[in-house]
């Protein structure tokens, strides 16, 4: 009989379609939705992201990565010295002007990143152009090939290795440029070593604002981290569990997850409803079918596992087309310029969300058809 | 799994059936203190005015609808007692039904819908069409095999319907209206097919009807009015002399 329910699922192409692409367009609605989420929530630690450590120390006020909080300079020597660290490294992160040469004196707002010198601890590891050791010449950065797409198109200049702009009435020259995950309101990093970052940055008193740091071979992070928070008394954490951090601040301070949320709320109720009502219809279509079954001596039981086989079948479909052209358009933005982020656990629930939805509208069209007397197919 | 017991000479059997439909506060009764007989081997024909009960009484013989008082025994079973699943079991081993509307499944092919009654029974799906051809064959449309119901026309999908309601083997057959689609030609054609399956004496055929054209292939007539048998007439002369064609 299973072969007939599919043979009934199938035959009617036009109706199966309808019906496929009902439950395609609920996981795309839903996909697009939690894939936005996690998008914009990835934006608030794309420092992180771009920054790279096993360990982030930082004062214990900080809530979040934008949040800096200057540390003394002796505190990269206190972290070294903690047990089970292979080593410390300072870190500068804060805002710049960047103002171009030859384009009449207009700046732009950058993010700065001042990494160790010797070890370049933190350095951008992914180079669409130059070489990341040139960094250590003097005047050098790498900027972010975010930032050369911004200035193309907002100052019709093209950046390229070997171009010279300013950043606090100093000279700095590109020695490389790197793809990176953009920040927040289209922030774009730019790499130095993190002396120079004191040439670059307003002037402050502490130039210090992180220590990144290592464990050593055979040390967990975790515990490593515990050892320097119980030694120095500043904040140590994992990479993850600082991502962690500033997501939580974007999702209990800022408006943005609230209202993509609603969106993501929004999209999965429309979903829930499409793919539910949609292939309640087609069982309801087929009432008087299936009555006819009924009547013949097929049981409650066997119609049931027949509605669920379908449910099941285009549920699958649905979700392998939706999800298909989903996967299709995120390869072809590209990375990191577009809050849009496909963690695996986005479409393994959507799966699970339309799988349940289609079984549930199954299960109700299961109840109505074990409620439908099978005299009903005497009826005109 | 194909119905093969020998038949009792009563082949359906009511004793005071009643059956009423509720519609919110309002209770119609359709059926009152029924007593029927249908006789093995016969084609009798149940007839009477609109809104009668004809379509409830075969939905209660042959076990498609509960009834709310009475004795229902069909082929020796009395469903009033039997629980749902096994009505069910039992419309399918031993019940073959002819609709008003065809209801062939679209989707399938002329032989898989024949082929249906013995897939319900859990045959396979070879044995299954192989037997629904030969079926097909014996209506006399064996060339539309693999054609969909809806390329077929009214006359032809009945003839389906009827391969369908054969292809088990049943030792009854319930026909609702199976003439009201149909012209006057294909409405004999198809009587004459149904009353060869009576013909053979191990096969109860009752058929409800409104339509005078085919009363004369009856065995026997039941007439029906506001939910009773009204008038049993008890042989082919009998009905031609109640109901002369004009």
């Amino acid at each position: 009989m299973f072969d007939i329910a599919l043979r009934m699922l199938f035959g009617d192409r036009a109706k199966y379609l309808m019906l496929v692409s009902g439950i395609a367009f609920a996981t795309i609605l839903m996909t697009q939705g939690f894939a936005l989420f996690f998008g914009i929530l990835s934006f608030s630690y794309s420092t992180i992201s771009n920054i790279r450590s096993p360990i982030w120390v930082f004062d214990p006020l900080v809530q979040q990565v934008a949040d800096n909080q200057p540390l003394r300079d002796t505190d990269i020597d206190r972290v070294r010295s903690v047990d089970g660290v292979a080593w410390a490294a300072p870190l500068y992160v804060g805002f710049a002007q960047a103002r171009l040469i030859g384009d009449g004196g207009t700046s732009q707002q950058v993010q700065i990143v001042g990494i160790d010198a010797n070890t370049l601890a933190g350095a951008p590891t992914k180079l669409v152009a130059g070489n990341i050791f040139d960094l250590q010449l003097a005047e050098s950065v790498v900027v972010d090939a975010n930032f050369v797409e911004q200035v193309k198109a907002m100052r019709g200049i093209e950046l390229k290795v070997g171009d010279v702009f300013e950043m606090n009435d100093r000279r700095a020259r590109i020695v490389g440029i790197a793809a990176l995950s953009q920040g927040m309101a289209g922030a774009t990093y730019i790499y130095t070593t993190w002396d120079r970052a004191k040439d670059y940055a307003p002037n402050q008193r502490k130039m210090l604002t992180h220590v990144l740091a290592a464990p050593l071979p055979g040390r967990s992070t975790e515990e490593v981290c515990r050892a320097i928070t119980e030694a120095t008394g500043l904040k140590a954490v994992t990479e993850g569990e600082f991502k962690k951090m500033s997501e939580r601040f974007m999702v209990k301070f800022s408006p943005i997850p609230f209202v993509v949320g609603v969106m993501v709320v929004v999209g999965f109720v429309i979903g829930v409803a499409i793919s539910g009502q949609t292939f309640y219809a087609f069982v309801f279509e087929n009432t008087r079918y299936l009555g006819a079954l009924k009547a013949m001596g097929t049981s409650n039981g066997m119609l049931a596992a027949m509605i669920l086989l379908q449910a099941l079948i285009v549920g699958l479909v649905g979700f392998g087309l939706g999800v298909g052209v989903m996967s299709a358009f995120f390869s072809a933005i590209p990375a990191g310029r577009v809050p849009l982020l496909l963690l695996w656990p986005v479409p393994v629930g959507v799966l699970g969300a339309v799988l349940f939805i289609c079984m549930g509208a199954a299960l109700l069209s299961v109840v109505r058809v074990a409620r439908i007397e099978p005299a009903i197919v005497f009826r005109s | 799994m194909i119905a093969d017991s020998p038949l009792p000479s009563v082949a359906v059997q009511l004793r005071g059936v009643e059956k009423s439909f509720r519609n919110g506060d309002q209770v119609t009764p359709v059926l009152k203190q029924v007593n029927f007989t249908a006789l093995a081997g016969e084609m009798l024909l149940l007839v009477g005015p609109s809104g009668c009960g004809k379509t409830t009484l075969l939905s209660v013989l042959c076990g498609t609808l509960n009834a709310d008082a009475g004795e229902i025994t069909t082929l020796g079973h009395a469903l009033h007692t039997l629980s749902p699943a096994k009505v069910t079991r039992f419309r399918a081993g031993h019940v073959g039904f002819i609709f008003q509307q065809f209801n062939l499944l679209p989707t399938l092919t002329v032989a898989e819908n024949v082929a249906v009654p013995l897939r319900i029974q859990g045959v396979s799906r070879g044995k299954a069409l192989a037997r629904a051809k030969e079926m097909l064959a014996c209506v006399g449309i064996p060339e539309k095999i693999n054609e969909r119901p809806s390329r077929l026309s009214g006359g032809q999908q009945q003839r389906v319907a009827i391969a369908r309601s054969l292809v088990h083997n049943p030792a009854l057959i319930v026909c609702d209206e199976p003439t009201s689609a149909l012209d006057s030609a294909m409405g004999h054609q198809v009587m004459e097919l149904l009353k060869g399956t009576a013909s053979d004496g191990k096969r109860t055929v009752i058929v409800v009807t409104h339509d005078p054209r085919i009363y004369r292939y009856g065995d026997r007539m039941a007439e029906m009015e506001d939910g009773r048998i009204t008038r049993v007439l008890s042989s082919p002369a009998a009905i031609a002399a109640a109901h002369p064609i004009t």
